[in-house]
């Protein structure tokens, strides 16, 4: 089948698209854009987190015919300008920093799922950072440097608006 | 069905890093791969992908043991679609492989499998549901056979209850010193009691995944997740029948190991079909694949004696470890022997006898995770250490004291302690920390199951626990342990550039980054580049066993000296000065000051050195007495647990986790506390929720929703005292990090529980029925 769909701002036709497949896959392997990952494709792990118009989603359990018409944003859409040149977002900049990247397998998961969080609530105390990242599974950091990371990027954030 | 896939561009594969800033050793600078990772860009091995590529697919066996009367792969073949079907006679060489030098392990079934999930065909097809569904059309004849199961009956009659052809008893170690039956005498407590471990997964969050490619000269280009790149291409190559040199591995970027990666997982199978098929192959397990596609923690079943006299002295220690390794060897050899060698821990005990046995059984394959041995044990006898004290009367901590050792002590196998170890001083720092606030239940998020929490915490209760491990670092008992690097220096874009190459394994533990700031500390130069890590450097041994800062940032810090040592010789030819260093890209006379830069020296030259670094020798064990100087490093960690206990439902909530951890020097303090952060983590799921729930060699739970990990809501926050003492045979004194915090949290946090609910917990993961049994009866 055929799935016109939104992608980072950038309007996508994707044809032979299977009906069984999943938004994950269409994304990593029929458009190039793998960043959003594949750790248990059963929407335990966070790790493929997408917006899906403008709402956080598992994109393993979303399929790919149901985001005809949609609009999704991946890990690959939070920074602005070019790959190579690009100014990272505030929260991929503290994920960087503070330590929050070990194997980073889980990071574009996380850092959709704290992009959102710091969108909706710009200064989130501990506990709601951890409520809001309790579907994302970290297995190398025991997440206190992700912790440092949101409580960052918020600071940041913040002095910028 | 889909047509074949239209794939989005060329092969995304790993390529060199520049390593961002100018921290040298003891600074934090950032990640060479971290913006990759953070921009979704980072190439992982399940990412890779290439034009006309077609997917590997796995079939395994569903029973845990059975005779195959026939395969017909007619149908799976005829599918639209399918490009190739492989069984073990389209296996090109070796049929066996094996991750310790025991071909034992079959490439694909021959004639029986031996555990749930064994490998038994290969499909490649253009679409992964196209090899699923494949795979299904597989017709396979099995004899259903009763599995053998119980390890202890394995040990009482390894003749009889044999699982494959060496079965019975991988390895029985003993370690004797003194005389145990003779100390009995002298106790006047004596405590026995018995423990298990369930079987630990290494969870990892990136799939076992794998590209491969034919290759002009016949070979393979292999693109894998992997730990140990030479230790897989000396297992790879026999059994596609090929010299090591047709097989080009390059190490694509790896999603977590913890051990788990030690063994093969798609690497000959990938490259069978695709030296089949004459085209790119990818597999790519899923996560319910991932649980029958690696090894596991070996579980355990143990018996503890411990006598002391009544002022706080250990006196004996008799000691039985089982441990379940599965149907193959892997590293159950090696488990084994530290299990056996760290048994008692960091104690010092006059008398001991432990008999430690890894044995076969069709029980699912178990082999290296983070701890290796060390962990199993170290629940058991730091569970000793708290039963004893309290027997004599004395606080944990006073008790560990007493018996704790230094430099100078002698462990189980009488090799001394040469370098620091001041467990003491590290329990009393542990102790001087500040306990968390109190539990405040007008929040239910702070409660014992959160906001599932159905109570108003009236069942609540706290407490505090303590934990002790000391783990070997680097391979043991005479392993020639080394690691190569190559170090080229040259001037790019008019200034100097250091490119380092080794073929260790970044898994997510930073091994990039220190590379990078060793060479600027032993250079003199700002900018580092790292190159993919593949086979065309010499063997870097495993990123395991705590041992790659050291081993390969010791082979690193050997060629940057080597490399320094041509600058600075060049340099005295051209200035006439010879005690000269190479200091922020400049050459620095002790007596004349700067006299020109390193591109003055080099002009368009390179200076290129590959090294290879060994650790000082290591002993076996004595086969009968255990004896012997086995280990070349030993690093200590401790935690202290603090736990709610909602004691009628059940649940805990760790509180908080302290931990006091000697690292000899801190090479990147980001670096090293995101080890012991994560170490702890693993930990905990170990003491409270993870385990791979098996009945009758059967997994029950291979899935994240029935196998639990900790989230960020179950991991608490953490204090660390980080110590430097340095070990002098180290590469700047720096202690292997990254397992010892997984061994003393697990011990800490059931000792937490037991302090807050008075119950035995003698096995772990502690499941809420055994925390409510005794009180509902």
């Amino acid at each position: 089948m055929r799935v016109n769909v939104t992608v980072n701002g950038s309007q996508e036709t994707v044809d032979d698209v299977w009906e069984g497949e999943s938004l994950l896959y269409m994304l990593r392997e029929r458009m190039g854009l793998p960043g959003s990952k594949n750790a248990c494709e059963q929407g335990e792990c966070g790790s493929c987190t997408v917006y899906l118009d403008g709402v956080p989603a598992c994109a393993c359990l979303v399929a790919a015919g149901q985001v005809e018409g949609r609009e999704v944003r991946t890990v690959e859409g939070l920074a602005e300008g070019q790959p190579g040149d690009e100014r990272l977002d505030p929260v991929q900049q503290a994920f960087l920093e503070t330590g929050a990247v070990q194997c980073g397998f889980c990071t574009p998961g996380l850092i959709v799922q704290s992009h959102d969080l710091i969108e909706r609530n710009p200064a989130p105390s501990d506990a709601e950072i951890r409520e809001a990242l309790a579907g994302n599974l970290c297995r190398c950091t025991g997440y206190e440097k992700i912790l440092d990371a949101v409580r960052l990027a918020a600071r940041r954030k913040a002095a910028h608006t | 069905m889909a047509a074949p896939v239209k794939g989005p561009g060329p092969v995304k594969s790993p390529g060199h890093v520049v390593a961002p800033g100018i921290g040298g050793v003891g600074d934090s600078p950032l990640r060479p791969d971290g913006t990759l990772k953070v921009a979704g860009e980072f190439a992982y091995a399940s990412d890779l992908w290439m034009d006309g590529m077609l997917w590997g697919a796995t079939l395994r066996s569903p029973h845990p043991r059975a005779r195959i009367r026939s395969i017909d792969i007619g149908p799976a073949l005829a599918t639209p679609g399918v490009h190739a079907v492989l069984t073990h006679e389209d296996v090109p060489g070796h049929k066996l492989y094996g991750e310790d030098h025991t071909e034992d392990q079959p490439v694909l079934a021959i004639g029986e499998v031996r555990h749930q999930g064994e490998p038994i065909a290969l499909v490649a097809a253009d679409h992964p549901e196209i090899a699923r569904r494949a795979m299904e059309r597989i017709a396979v004849d099995y004899e259903v056979l009763e599995p053998i199961t119980d390890a202890r009956a394995v040990i009482a009659d390894p003749e009889r209850l044999k699982v494959q052809p060496r079965g019975g008893i991988v390895r029985h170690q003993p370690v004797r010193v003194g005389d145990v039956d003779a100390a009995r005498a002298q106790a006047d407590v004596v405590v026995i009691e018995e423990f298990e471990v369930g079987i630990q997964d290494q969870a990892f969050l990136g799939p076992e995944a794998g590209l491969a490619i034919p290759s002009e000269d016949g070979g393979v280009d292999l693109y894998v997740s992997t730990q140990w790149m030479h230790n897989d291409l000396s297992q790879i190559a026999p059994c596609l029948g090929l010299d090591e040199s047709q097989v080009h591995m390059t190490l694509a970027g790896v999603g977590g190991a913890f051990g788990g990666r030690e063994d093969l997982s798609v690497q000959i199978h990938a490259a069978m079909l695709a030296l089949h098929t004459g085209k790119p192959v990818k597999m790519s397990y899923n996560r319910y694949e991932s649980f029958f596609g690696h090894v596991h923690r070996h579980p355990a079943q143990m018996r503890y004696e411990y006598g002391a006299t009544a002022d706080g002295k250990l006196v004996y220690a008799d000691v039985e470890i089982i441990l379940d390794g599965g149907a193959y060897t892997s590293s159950t050899r090696n488990v084994t022997g530290n299990a056996a060698s760290l048994g008692v821990g960091p104690y010092e005990i006059p008398n001991i006898r432990i008999d430690a046995y890894g044995v076969y059984t069709n029980n699912p394959p178990c082999g290296a995770m983070r701890g290796f041995g060390a962990v199993q044990a170290c629940f058991a006898y730091e569970s000793m250490m708290d039963r004893v004290a309290a027997a004599c009367g004395l606080s944990p901590v006073e008790f560990r004291r007493r018996n704790a050792v230094s430099q100078g002590s002698k462990l189980a196998t009488g090799q001394v302690i040469e370098s620091p170890a001041p467990l003491a001083e590290m329990l009393a720092r542990l102790e001087a920390m500040p306990m968390p606030a109190a539990c405040d239940p007008s929040d239910i998020r702070n409660l014992p199951g959160g906001a599932s929490q159905t109570t108003h915490g009236e069942g609540v209760v706290r407490g505090v626990g303590y934990g002790v491990g000391i783990k070997n670092i680097c391979f043991s008992e005479g392993a020639d342990d080394l690691s190569t690097a190559r170090v080229r220096l040259e001037v790019i874009g008019g200034e100097p550039a250091a490119l380092v190459h080794t073929a260790a394994a970044e898994v997510g533990q930073g091994l990039v980054t220190i590379q990078a700031q060793i060479a600027r500390t032993e250079l003199g130069v700002q900018k580092v580049t790292i190159a993919p890590a593949d086979n065309r450097v010499g063997d870097a041994g495993s990123s395991s066993a705590s041992r790659q800062s050291y081993m390969s940032g010791g082979a690193v810090k050997t060629a940057c000296e080597a490399v320094r040592a041509e600058l600075l010789a060049r340099a005295a030819r051209r200035y006439g000065h010879g005690d000269l260093t190479a200091v922020g890209g400049k050459i620095v006379s002790r007596a004349a000051g700067v006299l020109g830069s390193i591109e003055d020296v080099l002009g368009g030259d390179a200076i290129e050195e590959t090294r290879e670094y060994h650790h000082r020798p290591t002993t076996g064990m004595d086969p009968v007495t255990g004896q012997g100087v086995t280990h070349t490093q030993l690093a200590l960690c401790v935690h202290r647990a603090v736990v709610d206990v909602d004691v009628d439902l059940g649940l805990v909530k760790v509180v908080e986790m302290a931990a006091v951890q000697d690292v000899g020097k801190i090479i990147n303090r980001i670096g090293v506390e995101g080890q012991i952060h994560g170490g702890s983590a693993q930990g905990l799921g170990l003491a409270v929720m993870e385990e791979i729930v098996v009945s009758g060699g059967l997994v029950r739970n291979p899935s994240f929703t029935d196998y639990l990990i900790p989230t960020i809501l179950d991991m608490p926050p953490m204090r660390l005292d980080i110590l430097e003492n340095p070990d002098p045979d180290a590469p700047y004194g720096l202690r292997g990090a990254g397992e010892p915090p997984t061994l003393s949290s697990t011990p800490a946090i059931v000792a937490a529980v037991r302090d807050a609910t008075g119950r035995a917990l003698t096995r772990v993961p502690v499941r809420p029925e055994h925390i409510i049994q005794e009180t509902s009866g």
